[in-house]
């Protein structure tokens, strides 16, 4: 291919979509209106910084800690923002607890609603039409393809997060976990059980 | 809406598969911090694609495409100049650029929603209230699957920036905002003693 004088990368592996985004941001930064080292800042933030240990230290420090339950019960956001867990898609929130009566899951069915703050970006299966759809009308359903079948008495409770009110899971605690730290409790909380769409992990 | 197959997770999930996400990611939520729209007046924009677009495309493709959508409208890019990756008109002003000390300070802030509301509710907890049959033109966040359920109040959130005038530039218009608890039997017909929880605004509601 003749070279035609000036200097590009080869986009001959970039699909339709990345050279679309590529050429935007070039354009973006050129026009000013982004900045591209907020840009490298907003990008680690999320793919580095907030992320689901930060719902888990919440969880586990709410079965440890019997009047921080009962704060994150009363006032969830200021609970979960005492931990340093704040801001963006999580300024309202609110705190489920999971009994043997009662399973709480959490949807967004009008588009993809959820607490940034304490579980980071959602997984592309939250915010994909069969579980928007299917989570309201079919939740053992759902909880089925994820491997969870709850005991007969217990009653799964579901909620949209149809305004900006944002919801955590506090998931039961597993069995045989009293020798346990605090450290290691949060490492039994994966981010489906505070989604609501699993259990927290078992220790054997 | 049914018919859309499983759920399919996907174990040890990354949070970007593609280098374009993360991209994505950034770009949106830098052009946020212009101050040039607000975050109903976006799920509107993404709303308003046609609809075997919107229940097809993947959510970074459209995350992009309606912060495309926004700019174009408001004239701050063209669709020639992203073909090329070059300005050709002057940019226009914005109302702030988003500097790198200033984002996690910015992300930890939020936008809290709680405003001050022209009346006092008119709904407490435990009340038994109705979902009206509104079919807004426009955007809501009144769900089509919940019209006319009977429910009961079991929190109340003060009042909040109302979506279905906030998305259309109509001002923050303050709602009270309940969340409501549904029984599934009476919403889908299901033989359960499962419940249902949605956040709905007083103008949905009405006493039963």
């Amino acid at each position: 291919m003749p070279h035609d004088g000036h200097d590009h990368d080869d986009h001959s592996e970039l699909s339709p979509i990345a050279l679309r985004v590529k050429a935007l941001e070039s354009l973006l930064v050129e026009k000013g209106y982004v900045d591209p080292a907020a840009l490298d800042v907003l990008i680690d933030t999320y793919e580095t910084k907030i992320g689901p240990r930060n719902g888990a230290k919440v969880v586990a420090k709410a079965w440890t800690d019997p009047a921080y339950a009962k704060w994150l019960k009363d006032d969830a956001t200021a609970a979960i923002e005492s931990l340093g867990y704040t801001g963006r898609q999580g300024e309202h929130m609110v705190a489920l607890f999971n009994t043997p009566e009662t399973h709480n899951m959490v949807v967004c069915t009008l588009c993809s609603c959820y607490p940034w703050p304490v579980l980071g970006l959602p997984p592309v299966w939250y915010k994909s039409p069969p579980y928007r759809s299917r989570a309201v009308i079919d939740p053992r359903g759902v909880l089925a393809e994820f491997g969870v079948a709850l005991p007969e008495k217990t009653k799964v409770s579901v909620w949209d997060s149809t305004a900006e009110i944002r919801y955590l899971v506090v998931p039961m605690r597993p069995a045989n976990t009293n020798g346990l730290s605090e450290e290691e409790l949060a490492g039994l909380v994966n981010r489906d059980s505070m989604i609501g769409t699993r259990l927290a992990g078992h220790v054997a | 809406m049914m018919g859309f197959g499983p759920v399919r997770p996907e174990i040890n999930e990354p949070v970007f598969h593609e280098d374009w996400e993360r991209r994505v990611l950034g770009l949106t939520l830098a052009m946020d911090a212009c101050g040039l729209w607000n975050i109903d007046i976006l799920r509107h924009t993404r709303e308003c694609f046609p609809a075997q677009i919107y229940w097809s495309v993947p959510y970074y493709d459209l995350r992009i495409e309606a912060h495309i959508k926004a700019m174009l409208a408001r004239g701050l890019v063209t669709e020639a100049e992203i073909l090329a990756g070059q300005m050709q008109v002057p940019p226009k002003p914005v109302k702030a650029v988003l500097k790198p000390e200033k984002v996690r300070p910015l992300l930890a802030r939020g936008s809290p929603y709680i405003r001050d509301a022209a009346s006092l509710p008119v709904f407490k907890t435990g009340d038994r209230v109705k979902v009206r049959n509104l079919h807004v033109p426009g955007h809501t966040r009144l769900p089509g699957y919940l019209r006319g359920a009977a429910g009961e109040i079991v929190r109340y959130h003060k009042a909040h920036v109302f979506p279905d005038t906030h998305a259309h530039g109509e001002g923050e218009n303050p709602q009270h905002l309940y969340t409501l608890r549904f029984k599934a039997r009476d919403v889908f017909g299901v033989n359960n003693d499962d419940d249902l929880q949605a956040d709905l605004f007083e103008p949905y509601l009405e006493a039963r």
